[in-house]
């Protein structure tokens, strides 16, 4: 029992990595930008597919993908932030949650048409595909990969939003729009520049996902809820906020899967209406 | 301000919806979710479009009314009158206990938690197999008959019966909507900060419109239950909120026949693609929701308003 409380604890904090990466995306637009943008995991997985096409299609290697996913998820989103985000950023949450969904449907329908409604799967090379052996226990080692992964981009987002020029404009934008036009800054570029990033880890995320949780077109809805649950646990823009949310929510969530199979979803669901009843800002949120 | 008077379009839009006993017998049975998906959306309405409150999660109502109603069928009796009361009051309840919650809340928590209670509400009905039949539904009762009249099978009488409740509900939504209640609650959507400092109650009478919204909801709900004689699992679902808001947003929030309106045009363009793929359907449905946000802010009734308004 003890020893399978080491594996669940485990899986469990690579499946928060896994929501850790698809969520922060969404924690900068949502947290920082103000704008409900249900269709973020549209662009997962819109990455997802990416990585799929090419890996089946065209024989790449499945780590060559990986940026790939990323640079796909990013410009879709870039380019729906030119056409239609940027005219609903001070619409309504109502307009907001509306266009977001429209697009959701729309996409869900697309790769549905494109890829059937069937399961994909991208094969990932020999190395990531044993397990490891440590302690007595056996690790898999695609899970630490994805761990190490996620680990690295924490790092590089926190240092790239906290030590450079570009997230000091970042901040700047987000926390006074005025201020920041009025010292030179160009904000919309800026904002594009940010919607790109956050989307673009999403598709990383819904890139590496396929490994762990499979792709279909029923994605884009299914991991919503997580992402969303993520985001406004862990408090608006706090990117720490969003780590811990995605670690315990995917603790939690493998950990009721193992004990509590007959609870289903209903534990997560209540721990996140209980916290948000608590404090409706989230953990570590600010405004 | 619109005015209470009943105006001569008004009289001749519930006389058309005598039509279909006519023009269209073959399709009663559509006719009647029509108006089951009406008074729902009509619910929704009171909430989201005229006290400004975004739920994303008003299914939790419409199913907690169809279950109890499906419970009442299969354990108690088979007459649907009382059964439908029962189940509005019950959802009332439920709406009433969450309204504390609910109008604390705005922007992202709200829509969480809306979300989350809908989730929750569906899980719960999900899990509790022995209750509620989980993922096979609820089965194995019959409504025979509404007030001696047989359920039949071309929808005759269910559609009367979803149609006077409908009509109902919506008298009594109207008689809300123009009262100086009604008008409290449009203030409180325009502005919320500014309504407490003219001495109105805002907590309150969220609470209120959100009680009578849920009410109104369950009875939808029951409505459901008794013109099909079963109730699946997706009544709580996430689809059917989803689904409500789009048809709301099509017609046109904040207008008594927005919600009308849109469930007629999507149930009926539902029917005719029914051919398809329900995943191609909901390609349309995502396209016109993007459409509708971008150049039709105010839904199919308010882009008629302005054009009229324009022309004259």
């Amino acid at each position: 029992m003890l020893a399978s409380a080491a594996g669940v604890l485990f899986d469990g904090f690579a499946y928060g990595m896994l929501l850790f990466l698809l969520s922060v995306g969404l924690t900068v637009t949502l947290g920082m930008m103000n704008f409900v943008n249900l269709a973020h995991c549209s662009f997962a997985m819109a990455g997802g597919y990416a990585t799929v096409t090419l890996a089946n299609r065209f024989g790449w290697p499945f780590l060559a993908t990986l940026p790939i996913a990323f640079v796909a998820a990013a410009l879709l989103s870039m380019l729906l932030e030119r056409t239609l985000y940027r005219r609903l950023y001070r619409a309504s949450d109502l307009d907001q949650c509306l266009l977001t969904i429209g697009i959701v449907f729309v996409s869900v329908a697309v790769f549905a048409w494109f890829y059937t409604s069937e399961q994909q799967s991208a094969p990932v090379p020999e190395y990531l595909r044993g397990s490891v052996q440590l302690l007595g226990q056996s690790f898999a080692a695609y899970r630490i990969f994805l761990i190490a992964v996620s680990l690295a981009i924490t790092v590089a987002l926190v240092v790239l939003l906290e030590r450079t020029r570009f997230g000091a404009r970042v901040r700047a934008a987000v926390d006074n729009q005025r201020m920041a036009r009025g010292l030179g800054i160009d904000v919309e570029r800026t904002f594009m520049i940010t919607f790109a990033l956050g989307g673009g880890l999403a598709g990383l995320g819904g890139a590496l996902a396929i490994q762990m949780v499979g792709l279909d077109p029923s994605f884009a809805l299914a991991y919503l809820v997580y992402v969303l649950i993520v985001v406004a646990v862990g408090g608006l823009g706090s990117i720490g906020g969003s780590f811990a949310a995605a670690v315990v929510l995917g603790i939690s969530d493998m950990a009721g899967k193992y004990y509590f199979p007959w609870l289903g979803a209903f534990l997560i669901y209540l721990v996140m209406v209980a916290l948000l009843m608590w404090r409706p800002l989230g953990l570590f949120g600010k405004r | 301000m619109a005015n209470a008077d009943v105006k001569p379009l008004e009289v001749v839009f519930w006389l058309a919806t005598l039509l279909p006993f006519v023009l269209a017998p073959n399709y009663l049975s559509l006719a009647s979710q029509i108006a089951i998906t009406a008074l729902f959306a009509l619910s929704l309405d009171l909430i989201l479009g005229y006290a400004g409150i975004v739920s994303l999660g008003h299914a939790a109502f419409f199913g907690f009314g169809a279950y109890t109603a499906g419970l009442i069928a299969k354990h108690c009796w088979a007459e649907p009158i009382s059964a439908l009361f029962i189940s509005g009051v019950f959802s009332g309840i439920l709406g009433y206990a969450l309204s504390h919650v609910v109008v604390r809340f705005r922007h992202l928590a709200l829509i969480m938690l809306t979300l989350g209670f809908g989730l929750l509400l569906h899980e719960a009905a999900n899990s509790a197999s022995a209750l509620t039949g989980g993922a096979d539904g609820l089965q194995g009762f019959r409504v025979p008959a509404v007030l001696g009249f047989k359920f039949d099978l071309y929808g005759a009488t269910a559609y009367a019966y979803a149609l006077v409740v409908l009509f109902l509900c919506f008298l009594v939504s109207r008689r809300v909507i123009h009262s100086p209640f009604g008008l409290a609650l449009r203030g409180i959507r325009e502005n919320a900060t500014r309504m407490p400092a003219i001495g109105a109650p805002t907590r309150a009478h969220l609470r209120k419109a959100y009680t009578i919204a849920a009410a109104m909801a369950g009875i939808a709900g029951a409505l459901l239950t008794h013109t099909t004689s079963t109730v699946s699992l997706e009544t709580l679902s996430f689809g059917r909120s989803a689904d409500v808001l789009v048809i709301l947003i099509l017609g046109g929030a904040g207008r008594l026949y927005g919600g009308i309106v849109g469930a007629i045009l999507y149930m009926v363009a539902r029917d005719q693609f029914s051919g398809i793929n329900p995943q191609y359907w909901y390609f349309w449905i995502g396209l016109l929701l993007v459409a509708v946000v971008m150049f039709l802010p105010n839904g199919i009734l308010g882009g008629l308003s302005a054009f009229r308004k324009k022309h004259q």
